[in-house]
C-alpha cells in the first residue's frame, strides 16, 4: 500500500482490529476514517481503502513532547521531512519540536514557518515549541505572546539549563499568564562541568568526568520551586534519576504545577552501556544506575511521571564516530520508542499495555493542555495499528531518521507499530510497499 | 600457556603470565640498550605509528627510541600537525592511516577509551600510551619492573600506597590494576576533593585519605603529580595546603617499613607532592623509573608484534 499524501479525501475502513485505549481494550471492531475524522464503526458511504487488521491492536496515534528535527540548521543531522516520517514510524501522530535549532526559533516568524513548511510534510504532525530566552543565551526573554500567536505551544532552552533563577522566574510568569507550557532541561551546570556520563563506579572504573544526579536534582528543585512561586505550567523533560523523581512527587503532593517525562532509554539502559566507550550511548543527562532504572519503574507503575518524551536527537555517524569527549549528546530513538517502551515496561511486567498508552496518549496530551486521544467517532483519524504478537529486528538502515544507528540495533523486540494514520492519510506502512 | 596479546589497552585482558613475559623481555632489552650498538633487528619490516592527540615529549620519544632499537619504521602524527587533519572523525583518520599499512599504533588521548575505539577500528595492533584519566599500562609496568629490580621483593609481600591526585589519574589506576593482578595490597590516598569514594569499588584497592594510616607497614609509595589547575576548580585550597597535608617526606616514611621506596611517575613539583630531598636520595627510584621507560616500551612492542603466537 502506498503512502498517502492527503487522505482526508478517503474513507478507510480498518477490519477486524482490537480497539484499545489508556482506558482498556474495547473488544475486535471495525474502524472507519472519512473526512480526517473518525467516521465510526460502520462506513457512511463508499470505502476507498479496506486494511485488514486482524491480530493488531488499534489505538490512538502516540504524542511526543520532546523532540529534536534539527530543522532550520542542522538538516545533515534530521530535517522535518525525515524527522516527521521517523515519528510516524514511530506510531506518533504528534511531536513537539525542540527550538535549538540554526537559528534558534526565538522569532514568531520562525515559528510560522516551521508550521507552514512542516504542513505540506507526510509524517507526523509539527507543533513546535520556542525558545524561553533569545539565541537560548538564558538572558533576554523572547516575546512568548507573539510565539503563542504564531502557534509555539511551549517555551524551552532545551539543551541547555537556564541558569539564571530570575530568568526562569521571570520567563514563568510570563506563560503563567499565557497559559503556556514552560519545560526545562534542568541541570545545573556547574555542578555537570565537563561530566559526560553517570558520575559513580562506573565512571571511575572508566576514567570518564562524571555527572552527579545531584546536579539534576538540584535543579529540578528549583524549576519545580519556582513553578510552585509563579503558577506556571512547569515541565520537567527527561527526569533520569531517583532524587530528581522524589523532588517532582514532593512538589506534586504540595500541589505545584509541576510535571514530568522520561525517556524510553533511560527506562531501559543503564551507564554500564558506556563502558563500550561507544558514543551512541552518550545522552544528557546521563544513563543512570540500575536503582535509577527501577526509580523510573516505579515512578510509572505509581503515576509520578505523566508521559514519555523520547528526547529523539539524532546526529551523524561521523559526529559519533568521535571520542566520548566529542562527541556530542544524544539518542535518535523514536522509531524504536514503543518497542523499547513495551519490552521495558509491559513485557518486563512493570504496568499493562493501557497506563503504557496512557503515557504516550493521555499523559502527553493532558501536560501541553490538548484534547485527549480517542478512538471516538468526531475524533481526528489519528490512529496507530501496533503488531504486538511478532518480534522483529532492530535494524537501523530501515529507519526513516538520517540517524542510521541505534543502541538496540539488532535486538529482536516486540510491539512494532504496523501502520499509523495522521488525519485520515496513511503516513507510516511496516510491510514494504507493493506499489 | 596464555594467548597472545593483542592490545595493550589496560590490563583487564592481561593474565599474570603475559605480564611475566613482558617484564623478563624488558631485561633481556635493558641489556641491549647498554650494548656500544644498541640496535636490534627484531622489528625490521614493521611500521610503528604514533598517534598523539595530547602533548607528550617524554612519552612519545621513549615509544620511538623503543621502536627504532628494534629496527622498526617510524611515524609520527599529532592533533595540531598536518597529519591529523581538523574536522575528520576518529574513526575516519585511523581509516587514512590504516591505508599506509601501519602495524602498531601508540596511541595518547585525552578521552578516556580513545584507544579501545581505535583497537575496534584497526587491524593494527594498539598501545595505549595514556587516555585520559583511565589508564597507562606501559607507565605502570615500568614502575613494577624498576620496583623489582631495586628491591627483588615479591609483590604478593608488598603493600603499594599512591598518594595524590588520584581521581584524574591514569597512573594511579593502572598501577592500581597492575599491582593488584600481581598479588600486592594497593592504597590510594589523597584528600577528599581527589579521591572520589567509588574508586573504591576498583577491584582490590582500599581508599585511606589519611596519609599517616596509609603509610603504615608500606613497601613502595608513589606521588603523583598535583597540577596547577586543580586550585582553579576548586579541589584544593592551595599547593601549601596540600603539601602540609600530604607531601611525602622522610619524617612521614617513618611510619612505612624501614627498607620502603619511593616513586615519581614525573614530571615533579619538588617540596609539592615530595620533598626535594627525598626524590633525590636513597630510596627513591626515579632515576630508575626514567631508565625504565625505553626497554619496557621496547618489551610491548615486541610481544605484540612478533611474540610467540602473535602473528
Amino acid at each position: 500500500m502506498s503512502l498517502q499524501q492527503d487522505g482526508s479525501k478517503l474513507r478507510t475502513l480498518i477490519r477486524g482490529a482490537t480497539l484499545i485505549t489508556s482506558a482498556g481494550e474495547q473488544g475486535v471492531q471495525d474502524l472507519v476514517l472519512a473526512g480526517g475524522l473518525i467516521e465510526g464503526h460502520e462506513p457512511q458511504g463508499p470505502v476507498d481503502v479496506e486494511v485488514d487488521g486482524t491480530g493488531m491492536l488499534l489505538t490512538p496515534a502516540f504524542i511526543d513532547p520532546h523532540v529534536h528535527l534539527r530543522e532550520p540548521g542542522f538538516e545533515v543531522k534530521e530535517d522535518l521531512a525525515s524527522g516527521l516520517a521517523a515519528a510516524a514510524a514511530g506510531g506518533f501522530g504528534t511531536v513537539v519540536s525542540m527550538a535549538n535549532t540554526n537559528p534558534v526559533i526565538d522569532e514568531p516568524g520562525l515559528v510560522r514557518w516551521l508550521i507552514d513548511k512542516a504542513a505540506s510534510l507526510p509524517g507526523a504532525r509539527l507543533r513546535p515549541a520556542a525558545a524561553l530566552t533569545m539565541g537560548l543565551k538564558g538572558s533576554q526573554l523572547t516575546d512568548a505572546a507573539a510565539l503563542k500567536e504564531a502557534g509555539a505551544v511551549m517555551l524551552t532552552d532545551d539543551g541547555i539549563p537556564v541558569s539564571d533563577g530570575e530568568v526562569m522566574r521571570r520567563a514563568c510568569e510570563w506563560a503563567a499568564e499565557l497559559g503556556l507550557v514552560v519545560q526545562t532541561h534542568s541541570e545545573d551546570p556547574t555542578l555537570r562541568r565537563d561530566g559526560v556520563m553517570n558520575e559513580g563506579e562506573v565512571s571511575e572504573r572508566l576514567g570518564l568526568p562524571g555527572n552527579p544526579r545531584a546536579a539534576e536534582a538540584s535543579m529540578v528543585y528549583r524549576d519545580c520551586a519556582v513553578a510552585h512561586l509563579t503558577g506556571a505550567r512547569v515541565h520537567i523533560a527527561h527526569v533520569t534519576c531517583r532524587e530528581a523523581l522524589d523532588v517532582v512527587a514532593f512538589f506534586k503532593a504540595k500541589g505545584a504545577p509541576v510535571t514530568c517525562e522520561v525517556t524510553p532509554q533511560h527506562l531501559a539502559l543503564t551507564d554500564e552501556a558506556l563502558a563500550s566507550f561507544d558514543p551512541i550511548f552518550k545522552v544528557a543527562p546521563p544513563l543512570r544506575t540500575m536503582d535509577d532504572v527501577l526509580a523510573l519503574r516505579e515512578g510509572v507503575a505509581i503515576g509520578v511521571v505523566d508521559c514519555i518524551g523520547t528526547d529523539h536527537a539524532p546526529h551523524t555517524r561521523d559526529e559519533k564516530h568521535q571520542d566520548m569527549l566529542s562527541a556530542p549528546f544524544g539518542i535518535a530513538n523514536i522509531e524504536v520508542a514503543f518497542p523499547v517502551l513495551y519490552e521495558s515496561l509491559v513485557l518486563a511486567g512493570i504496568v499493562e499495555l493501557p497506563a503504557l498508552l496512557a503515557l504516550l496518549q493521555d499523559g502527553p496530551a493532558s501536560v501541553m493542555g490538548w484534547p485527549i486521544p480517542s478512538l471516538e467517532v468526531g475524533a481526528p483519524a489519528d490512529v496507530v495499528l501496533l503488531d504486538v504478537t511478532s518480534a522483529r529486528t532492530v535494524d537501523p538502515m530501515t529507519f526513516r531518521s538520517k540517524a542510521k544507528f541505534s543502541p538496540w540495533d539488532g535486538e529482536s523486540l516486540h510491539g512494532w507499530p504496523a501502520k499509523t494514520w495522521v488525519g485520515g492519510s496513511l503516513v507510516h506502512d511496516l510491510v514494504p510497499s507493493a506499489g | 600457556m596464555s594467548e597472545p596479546l593483542r592490545h595493550l589497552l589496560d590490563f583487564q585482558q592481561v593474565d599474570r603470565d603475559q605480564i611475566d613475559a613482558i617484564l623478563e623481555t624488558t631485561e633481556v632489552m635493558a641489556q641491549v640498550l647498554e650494548r656500544p650498538v644498541k640496535r636490534v633487528p627484531a622489528l625490521q619490516g614493521f611500521t610503528v605509528a604514533t598517534l598523539f592527540y595530547e602533548d607528550s615529549t617524554r612519552t612519545r620519544l621513549s615509544f620511538e627510541r623503543a621502536a627504532r632499537a628494534q629496527s622498526a619504521d617510524v611515524m609520527a602524527f599529532s592533533k595540531g600537525g598536518t597529519s591529523v587533519s581538523k574536522g575528520e572523525s576518529l574513526r575516519d583518520t585511523v581509516a587514512t592511516l590504516d591505508a599506509l599499512q601501519v602495524d602498531a599504533y601508540v596511541v595518547r588521548h585525552p578521552a578516556a577509551g580513545a584507544p579501545i575505539q581505535i583497537a575496534q577500528w584497526t587491524k593494527a595492533r594498539v598501545i595505549n600510551a595514556g587516555d585520559g584519566r583511565r589508564a597507562h599500562p606501559t607507565q605502570a609496568l615500568l614502575d613494577a619492573y624498576s620496583y623489582r629490580q631495586a628491591t627483588g621483593r615479591a609483590f604478593e609481600d608488598t603493600r603499594l600506597v599512591i598518594v595524590g591526585d588520584v581521581a584524574h589519574s591514569r597512573v594511579a589506576r593502572s598501577n592500581a590494576e597492575l599491582w593488584h593482578k600481581l598479588g600486592a595490597q594497593v592504597v590510594l590516598c589523597g584528600p577528599p576533593t581527589l579521591l572520589p569514594p567509588s574508586l573504591a569499588a576498583l577491584p582490590g584497592v582500599k581508599l585511606e585519605p589519611n596519609l599517616q594510616d596509609a603509610l603504615k607497614g608500606a613497601h613502595v609509595v608513589m606521588a603523583l603529580r598535583i597540577q596547577q589547575e586543580r586550585l582553579t576548580s576548586a579541589r584544593l585550597p592551595s599547593l601549601a595546603a596540600y603539601a602540609a597535608q600530604y607531601q611525602l617526606s622522610e619524617d612521614r616514611l617513618a611510619l612505612a617499613d624501614d627498607d620502603v621506596v619511593v616513586m615519581h611517575p614525573g614530571p615533579m613539583n619538588r617540596d609539592v607532592e615530595i620533598d626535594g630531598a627525598l626524590a633525590d636520595g636513597p630510596r627513591s627510584l626515579v632515576t630508575r623509573q626514567v631508565a625504565a621507560g625505553v626497554p619496557v616500551r621496547m618489551a610491548v612492542l615486541y610481544h605484540l608484534l612478533v611474540g610467540k603466537g602473535s602473528r
